[in-house]
């Protein structure tokens, strides 16, 4: 199989290492060579960032450049925006519809561009767009987001559910379980 | 597994018994993974000198050993590492060294080949955890064959991806016999000069290894219209941009290079290009040797990382369609954390408008709009002794109004020297620790101040008051940073004194696990009359919305700086 780009973009402290090691642990199990690769250190302090999974017979390069990324997964709508080019033409791009002003916004030096949505449907990419902020409250936090996401992707990837549950008892904490699979599976059926 | 765990993988497979690091991104992982193996004593040193020489000596002890430290980590380490090439190793010796193309956490982006070179050490590079871990256990045996310490040498790209690697038992290596061998171990001349011979008889011996050792490869193609001579990261993008339109020869052992290998390949192409980040190592020496066919800093520059795409334009003519938008985006730089500790000492430093002479830690972020609140930032230690000259450069006009600021991880690494410097050749200058109880900027490490070591158990703490009267700092005093106007009254106090002084501004990060966080405060908008006075603080949590100032409720800790800042009352 050719090689296939996913690119999980947000905002320092979202939680998508999480998402990160949800996707790599399904597409590890589905017998896929995997590589994701992130950025640490200065960015996590409340900027910009940046996780690329890409998986496929044999991964060469870890990063992804513009033009090659077969989706998108953001968990802020600015960040989506800013992650645009990076998508292929026709590329899925799913995002939370979550706002978060950067500084330069709350400073008053730039503004936070208004209609991203209806602009990003515009630039011709399917666009999912969910509140996930809410879906993660009413599965029992907000820091739930993440996997809210992931649920959404799921539905939109052909793999089987035993593989996602199984990535979720891999990855998240025993007492966190059951509110993670509600946030999970009420994404999967959030944008169908 | 990360690049970084396979490496820390490799060196418990390996049979290290004896690791000593410095934190340092991309590098801070290595040694994160090996501390959770109970055969291996691990440790965080105070700076990569130590760590180095720690090393060293397990190494002497007979001990296979290591020690880990970013690209800048290795010039602070380069003393010992100059002369450990003369000694040579009693057990194996590998050294980590990780640099930052693109410099995505790092204050310069040198290549750190130019160190192995300069100091005739052997280094290998990997490209992706698989051969992190298969590098780092052959380092052992070649540092063992060849009786020298041995660079391994990542990037950001290959310690921060993760990629399949398959696991192997440790090996039984028996600690090995130490004898005292000054003629090896002592580097006065006499012996040091018939160490020299050594060591170039080694690197001839190494220039004769590079041109079989299998870490170095030949991958031919039937359909290629071109050679490649590439390394580490880059080889992975030569390979997805040019798949088999290229004939590639992918080097391993990085210093030295071969000479018959890389002739032998050159020789079958019209043109052979070279694909490596930073400076143009690999192509010049293709020149010394006579390879004149090669091209490549004139095609890829010496400036950042190269990528896929980055090969594919220039060698293939490709370039990828995208869609953007119109729309100008915000940048979303990093910034302090809400709650943190630093906020109000920068924001106290910005008011009174004093020159601060800053350094390498979280709180370099106070650079950043809207405090704006440092003018310098050099490396580890530089605010200190960089204070004192210029106070020495500007005199009492200069004294009383800059200072330098420090974490408490840096200042143990290397601002307490330049503190003796203030106190012995008596510049009356301000120094700033911000003691946050934790090296933050690379993910929580603990340090001699904190009263932890590297496994979490219970240290002997560095007791900072004490420490800086004992350097011969009379006036030292701490505050809360969380306390604006007691801040700020140290701040002017201690710049009208007439003796050099210390303040340790200490209150935990904010991130720390321990901390436990006030309630999150709240805008009374009634109240509120949009005066912007709490946005001066640069708070991620605060923000405008309809002419009110705004809280957001899942990312305040309650720090209470900006109820302290709101003269009206209007924060509750």
């Amino acid at each position: 199989m050719e090689t296939k780009a996913i690119m999980i973009v947000g905002v320092g402290g979202q939680g998508s290492l999480l998402a990160s090691r949800l996707l790599g642990n399904v597409l590890l199990a589905q017998g896929y060579d995997v590589k994701v690769s992130e950025v640490h250190g200065m960015s996590q302090r409340g900027g910009s960032v940046v996780t690329y999974v890409k998986y496929g017979d044999k991964v060469y390069s870890p990063v992804i450049e513009k033009g090659e990324a077969d989706a998108v997964i953001s968990f802020e709508l600015l960040e989506a925006a800013r992650s645009l080019p990076f998508l292929k033409k026709g590329g899925k791009l799913i995002t939370s519809t979550q706002q978060i002003d950067p500084m330069p916004v709350i400073t008053g030096a730039a503004k936070y561009p208004e209609d991203l949505e209806a602009k990003l449907k515009a630039a011709g990419v399917e666009l999912v767009a969910v509140d996930a902020l809410s879906l993660a409250e009413q599965a029992g936090t907000a820091k739930a987001s993440n996997v809210v996401l992931m649920g959404v992707l799921a539905s939109r990837m052909d793999y089987p559910e035993e593989l996602w549950q199984k990535a979720l008892e891999q990855c998240v904490p025993a007492k966190f379980l059951d509110l993670n699979r509600k946030a999970f599976e009420l994404g999967r059926n959030a944008a169908k | 597994m990360l690049g970084n765990e396979a490496f820390a993988r490799g060196l418990y497979e390996a049979g290290c018994r004896v690791v000593s690091s410095y934190p340092g991104t991309p590098s801070t992982e290595i040694t994160e993974e090996i501390a959770k193996y109970e055969e291996v004593y691990a440790e965080w040193a105070p700076n990569e000198k130590v760590a180095m020489e720690t090393a060293f000596g397990a190494s002497i002890a007979g001990a296979r050993s290591f020690c880990g430290m970013k690209h800048v980590g290795l010039n602070v380490a380069a003393d010992p590492l100059y002369t450990a090439a003369y000694t040579g190793v009693n057990a194996g010796m590998v050294i980590a060294v990780a640099d930052d193309q693109g410099m995505h956490s790092s204050q310069n982006e040198q290549d750190s080949r130019h160190h192995a070179i300069a100091s005739k050490v052997p280094m290998v590079e990997p490209s992706d955890s698989a051969e992190c871990k298969d590098f780092v256990k052959l380092a052992f045996e070649l540092s063992e064959r060849f009786d020298a310490p041995f660079i391994v040498r990542t990037s950001t790209r290959v310690a921060h991806s993760q990629s399949a690697v398959e696991v192997e038992p440790r090996a039984d290596i028996p600690l090995k016999e130490y004898v005292k061998t000054p003629a090896k171990y002592v580097m006065m001349p006499a012996y040091a000069k018939a160490r020299h011979v050594f060591v170039e008889d080694r690197m001839a011996k190494l220039r004769e290894y590079a041109e079989t050792t299998p870490l170095n490869r030949v991958e031919l193609s039937g359909k290629a219209e071109f050679g490649v001579i590439t390394s580490g990261a880059a080889y992975q993008y030569v390979k997805e941009a040019l798949g088999d339109k290229a004939s590639v020869l992918k080097l391993g052992l990085v210093n030295p290079l071969p000479a018959k290998l890389i002739r032998d390949f050159a020789a079958k192409y019209a043109k052979v290009y070279v694909v490596e980040e930073l400076d143009g190592i690999i192509e010049e020496h293709c020149r010394n040797i006579g390879v004149t066919n090669v091209e490549g800093k004139a095609i890829f520059g010496n400036i950042g990382e190269i990528s896929q795409s980055v090969v594919a334009e220039k060698l293939l003519g490709v370039k990828k369609d995208y869609a953007t938008l119109d729309e100008a985006i915000p940048v979303r730089p990093p910034v302090m954390c809400a709650g943190c500790p630093h906020r109000g000492l920068f924001y106290c430093l910005k008011k009174l408008g004093v020159t601060v002479l800053g350094d390498i830690g979280c709180y370099t972020l106070g650079a950043a709009a809207p405090l704006q609140a440092m003018d310098t930032t050099i490396c580890m230690g530089a605010s200190i002794s960089g204070l004192h000259g210029f106070n020495k450069a500007r005199g009492a006009e200069a004294e009383r109004r800059s200072v330098a600021v420090i974490g408490d991880s840096t200042f143990m690494h290397s601002g307490m020297t330049g503190l003796v410097n203030v106190a012995y050749n008596a510049s009356n200058s301000t120094t700033i620790i911000l003691d946050n109880s934790i090296t933050g900027m690379t993910g929580h490490q603990q340090n001699p101040t904190t009263g932890k070591n590297l496994k979490g158990d219970p240290a002997a703490a560095v007791d900072l008051v004490a420490l800086c009267k004992a350097i011969g700092i009379k006036r030292v005093r701490v505050t809360d940073p969380y306390k604006l106007a007691e801040t700020e009254a140290a701040i002017k106090e201690e710049l009208a004194a007439d003796e050099p002084s210390v303040i340790i501004s200490r209150r935990p990060c904010a991130l720390l696990k321990y901390v436990k966080h006030n309630a999150p405060v709240k805008v009374d908008t009634a109240k509120c009359v949009g005066c912007k006075m709490c946005m001066k603080l640069g708070c991620p949590a605060i923000s405008m919305k309809e002419g009110r100032a705004h809280i957001d409720h899942t990312l305040c800790v309650g720090c209470g700086i900006c109820q302290e800042q709101c003269k009206i009352g209007a924060i509750k």
